[in-house]
């Protein structure tokens, strides 16, 4: 590879890159393959190895190119097919044995597989040649799953090789980098990153131009540029996805950023867990290198920047920034109280500056189209987008980008298609482990920053879990807390102790043995916990136990008084009974039952013994009719009679 | 630093090897707060971090053995103790229970003489108990090594584990 | 440093810049509760006791880490801070054992102090897990009890920053954490030198010393100021005495020569005080003090040590080394001091060796 010493070599390159794309994909068609994490789990790997096979039979010679999370998790594996001419055409939940036959047809044949395609991408690199658009199948904006979304962060994700430098570079990459340092002054990146209103997509939403500011102008070399791609919320991959996805936008903002602060260094303190991502990392890391963009006299300017990879071990708490830059040091990850913050005294005591590898991620795309651009979306105090890992009992479970300021209900019901399986909706977390949830009053709640806390739950990093009727509130704030509490550092009191206990009383009312006064003895650790803790781990883990006590407090009685657990999660709280009008008697029921405490005939309604019954919902699952329902358990029930 | 005991444990001399840790060592010489990579990559070697060898990278590194234990602890990746190559983690909650996990349990206990929680003399086998799984129409269950077995039995699923390399 | 202007409840205060807000306060006499804290100590900021609610912070933050600047206007008191303060204290008793009646530190226990300070008793979580760790260290020095230690971090600090042996670190996290030494093994097979230090800095009886287990507590001794006699640094020691015998050595922090901190000797080494082989008169040979000639044998009577007073012992002592000067010359004297002297001894006795006896052949033990 060429070392790039201009602007110049640059944009040569990109053109060259594009002429050469070009001129290959006249002869061979592209085949894009979604080989992320999420679509390797769901078997794009076996999709990849017969594609391959499959084409070599036919002696085809197509460009197999494997791209990263395009964000439909609910529709992996992804493969994409676009000829000469034509727009990108995605085949989804495809199964290797669908594969002879979509090659055939769209390749061999020139004709869409209408029954299995999915949408197509007429924009997809418009510098390729002018397409005509097939007909009948939608566009990626016309899908309710995308025509929502505008894509910054995730821009490349799912459209681009991540391993190709020259792809990222087709597609306009590592321009604003190119206009940074050669065309812009330290103060000019600062005041359009200021200007842009960009807040850290981290979760504390600070304004990243004020961080970097701070950085700037404090005294002391070197100084360093952090990322925290520590992505540890369970039910969160948005990081993941930009990491495996479009490796070189990071690099790319890193730069801009070290460029801006006056960085020579940069660290990405990626997760260990994310195996994938760390090799992409790497290579692109090389590659950047060897074309100049990383390294000494970046672009031929005066500017150096290196960049290096430090695994994490597995602690949550490192997602702090204090906590990260002691990991990186080699210590325990402990926070530290701050002042002094880490733009004056961070990394080995010298200004550092941490972004979370989103808020890098959209650093090239402010620099190249203006402040303005990025204001224009979004809110007022929280412009541009947001990219949410949506899960949970929704139908499109995925990743997606929104402005700010959509609703949580257009995200559930209009992005991700709503509940499954006729079930209700009861509940929306969003901010992990770590945020709060909110109900169904809430949904028309706009996202923001500012928005969703004051609602009662945080943005944080990008989490969004839903969950439906099924699900147990008090339970499922005893699951958020006894994931914060085991990761807790241990180093301050509030947290050390005061998530043991918080966790103590919500197990014994999730066992049945809580009284009332314990739902004050909660709100009194929260709100202590809350003001004393000191960090942000400590601070927000009774964030899920306080939302779901205001918002559901009847549920909470509910385990109390009644000793009841409506949603049916908690065991020892509640029973089964079939509803003999539901019932048919089909017989799916007692063969699920591991305890063979269900009998009748066929087409007869089924009975539950509950002296048998272990409540382990098996029959629950499997009942298609609804005639399965959660009742309180005989003996509470037969107690409160006789009490009254 | 005291001197290595090799009393303190008896497979010390047959199953570690400290010259491994010279490669690692090397690469990361010099290196500021490299702590944590050392450990990682001793881990990868070793399969876990005996005690041996942190003493050994605390003689070689100048690293308190102190500080590398309190590293070593935080962290949710490090082990401390030695795990087998097959991890039998059988599954015990309610469902599973009733419909006969405890019986799967001993046999295995007996097979290949471990306790819930132990691992064999040989490394082979690690044996833990875990409590649902969430997916109690399969019951009992097990996961061996990430794979999922279903309705296991005390006699199948002893021969299935014998299988194992 | 600028001079800076601040307000503490309300009482105006000028002072320079390049101070926490707990030092600020402190040097104008107004009180913080502190348990992590220590003077001698980089501040941690982990116990939380000395939040404080500062004007147009978000939340309180630690007096203990928290920089003077100009313009603050702090609330040290306010209701919300000392509720905040009276739950920390509730969290550490929930893990901490209630037996003060018979712990060592009683009266000296800064947990108890500020139990007592903030009213808070033992019960409200009386149902939550408690931790009990064995207490069998078997070193002879410092008992370790990780049942009474509230992860103040001190001893980590104290260990790391003033001996530097880094033989004491927290392990494991969250709940669980607690303190540990070498690999997660006892105090003796760490690399601990018992300088003690992390014992005098332990805010609880966690790190106590053994020699005084069950001896007497604070109130039931007398304290007295002395310097160790061990060598010539001149460490200021405070003796803990009862009954005439010292059971503890405390740190005195205004120490000119060690600031408080000492070596294993000046801590624990003070047994030899009550020995009863210690030497607390002169002793000279009998045939000395007979005024005989040197016995041939060595078993007889005449070589047996006896007692007598100073004035008899020295003046044998300038005889004998007169006699020998004035018959094999001066350089057939050799002197050698000691470490454990003084300057002003070590000085005499150079002028003795120089102008009494006339020799350069003078030497101390701390060369050995």
């Amino acid at each position: 590879m060429p070392r790039l010493n201009s602007p110049k070599d640059l944009a040569d390159t990109r053109l060259h890159i594009r002429q050469i794309c070009r001129e290959q994909h006249t002869v061979s068609p592209f085949i894009y393959v979604g080989m992320g994490t999420c679509g390797i789990a769901a078997g794009a790997g076996e999709v990849e190895q017969t594609i391959q096979k499959e084409l070599s039979a036919h002696q085809i010679d197509a460009e197999v190119i494997p791209v990263g999370c395009a964000g439909m998790c609910a529709r992996e594996p992804l493969v994409d097919i676009q000829l000469a001419g034509k727009p990108r055409i995605t085949y989804a939940n495809v199964k290797p044995s669908e594969i002879p036959e979509i090659i055939t047809e769209h390749i061999i044949n020139g004709n869409i597989l209408t029954k299995k395609a999915y949408a197509q991408l007429p924009e997809h690199r418009h510098w390729l040649e002018k397409k005509s658009a097939a007909e009948n199948l939608p566009s990626y904006h016309e899908l309710p799953f995308y025509s929502k979304q505008i894509r910054i962060a995730l821009k490349n994700c799912g459209m681009i090789n991540p391993e190709s430098i020259d792809d990222y570079i087709s597609q306009d990459g590592y321009r604003a980098l190119s206009k940074a340092v050669t065309g812009m002054s330290q103060e000019e990146i600062i005041t359009e990153i200021k200007d842009s209103g960009l807040r850290g997509r981290g979760g504390a939403g600070f304004l990243t131009g004020v961080k970097w500011e701070f950085c700037y102008l404090a005294k002391g070399q070197p100084k360093f540029v952090i990322c925290n791609a520590d992505e540890g919320d369970p039910g969160a991959f948005m990081d993941r996805s930009v990491l495996e996805g479009d490796p070189h936008s990071l690099l790319e903002g890193m730069t801009i950023a070290g460029y801006a602060i006056g960085a020579q260094e940069g660290y990405i303190y990626c997760r260990a867990e994310y195996p994938l991502a760390i090799e992409r990392l790497k290579k692109a890391i090389s590659q950047a290198e060897q074309y100049g963009l990383l390294g000494s006299n970046i672009l031929g300017t005066n500017f150096h920047f290196n960049l290096h990879i430090k695994e994490g071990a597995g602690a949550f708490v490192c997602g702090e920034e204090t906590a990260l830059m002691a990991s990186i040091e080699g210590r325990r990850g402990e926070p530290r109280p701050r002042p002094p913050f880490p733009a004056v005294s961070g990394l080995w005591e010298k200004p550092s500056n941490v972004n979370n590898v989103k808020s890098y991620a959209m650093t090239p795309q402010i620099i190249l189209n203006g402040s303005n651009w990025f204001k224009g979306m979004g809110t007022e105090r929280s412009t541009g987008t947001a990219v949410f890992a949506l899960t949970g009992n929704i139908k499109n479970t995925g990743l997606i980008e929104v402005p700010m300021g959509i609703t949580l209900r257009e995200i559930i019901y209009e992005i991700g298609g709503g509940i499954p399986k006729k079930k209700k909706f009861k509940a929306v977390q969003t901010g992990g482990p770590l945020g709060g949830c909110l109900p169904e009053t809430a949904l028309d709640t706009p996202v923001d920053f500012d928005s969703l806390t004051a609602a009662g739950a945080t943005m944080g990093s990008g989490g969004m879990i839903v969950v439906d009727q099924d699900t147990c509130m008090v339970e499922f704030a005893r699951y958020f807390l006894t994931f914060a509490s085991a990761e807790s550092c241990g180093k301050c009191v509030p947290c050390r102790l005061g998530g043991q206990r918080l966790l103590e009383i919500l197990t014994r009312i999730t066992q049945g043995g809580g009284t009332l006064d314990d739902l004050e003895e909660i709100q009194y650790i929260s709100e202590n916990m809350r003001a004393a803790s000191l960090c942000a781990l400590g601070q927000l883990t009774p964030g899920p136990v306080m939302a779901s006590l205001r918002f559901f407090r009847e549920e909470y009685e509910a385990h109390i008084v009644d000793k009841y657990c409506p949603a049916g999660v908690c065991k020892g709280l509640y029973s089964y009974e079939i509803l003999e009008i539901q019932c048919r008697g089909c017989g799916l029921c007692i063969k699920s039952c591991p305890s063979g405490a269900i009998t009748g005939s066929k087409k007869e309604p089924h009975v539950i013994d509950q002296r048998k019954c272990i409540q382990c919902g098996a029959c629950y699952d499997v009942c298609n009719l609804e005639a399965i329902t959660v009742i309180p358990k005989l003996e509470t029930i037969e107690e409160i009679r006789t009490n009254n | 630093m005291r001197k290595n005991n090799p009393r303190d444990n008896p497979f010390a001399e047959e199953t570690i090897d400290l010259k491994h840790l010279e490669k690692i060592l090397d690469e990361f010489k010099g290196q500021k707060g490299a702590i944590i990579p050392v450990l990682q990559r001793a881990q990868y070697v070793y399969g876990y971090l005996p005690k041996e060898v942190l003493q050994a990278i605390s003689r070689k590194t100048r690293v308190p053995l102190t500080r590398l234990y309190g590293v070593a602890t935080f962290y949710a990746q490090f082990r401390l103790a030695r795990r087998g190559r097959h991890i039998i983690r059988v599954c015990d909650g309610t469902a599973c229970h009733v419909r006969g996990a405890p019986q799967s349990i001993e046999a295995i206990g007996k097979a290949f003489q471990i306790e819930p929680g132990g691992t064999t003399p040989d490394y082979k086998y690690t044996l833990e108990i875990v409590y649902c799984i969430g997916s109690c129409g399969l019951a009992p269950m097990a996961v061996v090594n990430e794979k999922v077995h279903a309705n296991i039995e005390p006699d199948k699923i002893v021969d299935e584990l014998k299988k194992l390399d | 440093m600028a001079s800076i202007k601040l307000t503490i409840n309300g009482k105006s205060i000028e002072t320079h810049s390049g101070q926490t807000v707990l030092e600020v306060a402190q040097t104008a006499g107004i009180y913080i509760p502190t348990l992590c804290y220590h003077h001698a100590l980089p501040p941690e900021g982990a116990c939380r006791m000395c939040l404080v609610e500062i004007e147009r912070q978000r939340s309180l933050q630690p007096a203990c880490t928290f920089p003077a600047t100009d313009g603050l206007v702090i609330h040290t008191h306010s209701p919300e801070v000392e509720a905040t303060r009276k739950f920390i204290l509730e969290m550490l008793i929930s893990d901490h054992p209630l037996d003060c009646m018979t712990c060592d530190a009683a009266g000296d226990c800064r947990l108890q102090d500020l139990a007592y300070e903030y009213g808070v008793k033992g019960g409200r979580y009386q149902d939550g897990f408690k931790h009990s760790y064995e207490v069998n260290d078997p070193n002879p020095f410092i008992q370790v009890d990780r049942n009474k230690c509230i992860l103040c971090h001190l001893c980590v600090r104290a260990c790391d920053h003033v001996n530097g042996v880094e033989a004491i670190s927290v392990f494991y996290r969250g709940f669980n954490a607690h303190i540990g030494f070498g690999a997660d093994g006892s105090l003796q097979d760490s690399p601990c030198e018992f300088c003690g230090s992390c014992v005098a800095v332990c805010p609880t009886a966690a790190l106590s010393p053994k020699l005084a287990s069950g001896k007497g507590r604070s109130w039931q001794v007398e304290k007295v100021d002395t310097v160790c006699s061990y060598c010539g640094v001149g460490c200021k020691l405070t003796l803990n005495v009862r009954d005439d015998h010292i059971i503890k050595v405390e740190s005195t922090w205004d120490g000119p020569a060690n600031h408080g901190w000492t070596c294993v000797k000046g801590r624990f080494g003070f047994d030899y005080v009550h020995h009863p082989d210690r030497l607390k008169k002169p002793q000279v040979r009998k045939y000395l003090l007979d005024g005989k000639k040197k016995p041939k044998s060595r078993n007889g009577k005449l070589w047996q040590w006896v007692e007598t007073d100073w004035e008899t012992a020295i003046n044998i002592t300038a005889e004998k080394l007169r006699t020998t000067r004035d018959k094999f010359g001066p350089d057939s004297i050799g002197v050698l001091t000691s470490a454990k002297c003084t300057n002003e001894e070590n000085y005499l006795m150079n002028k003795l060796a120089r102008q009494a006896l006339g020799t350069n052949n003078i030497d101390h033990c701390a060369r050995l």
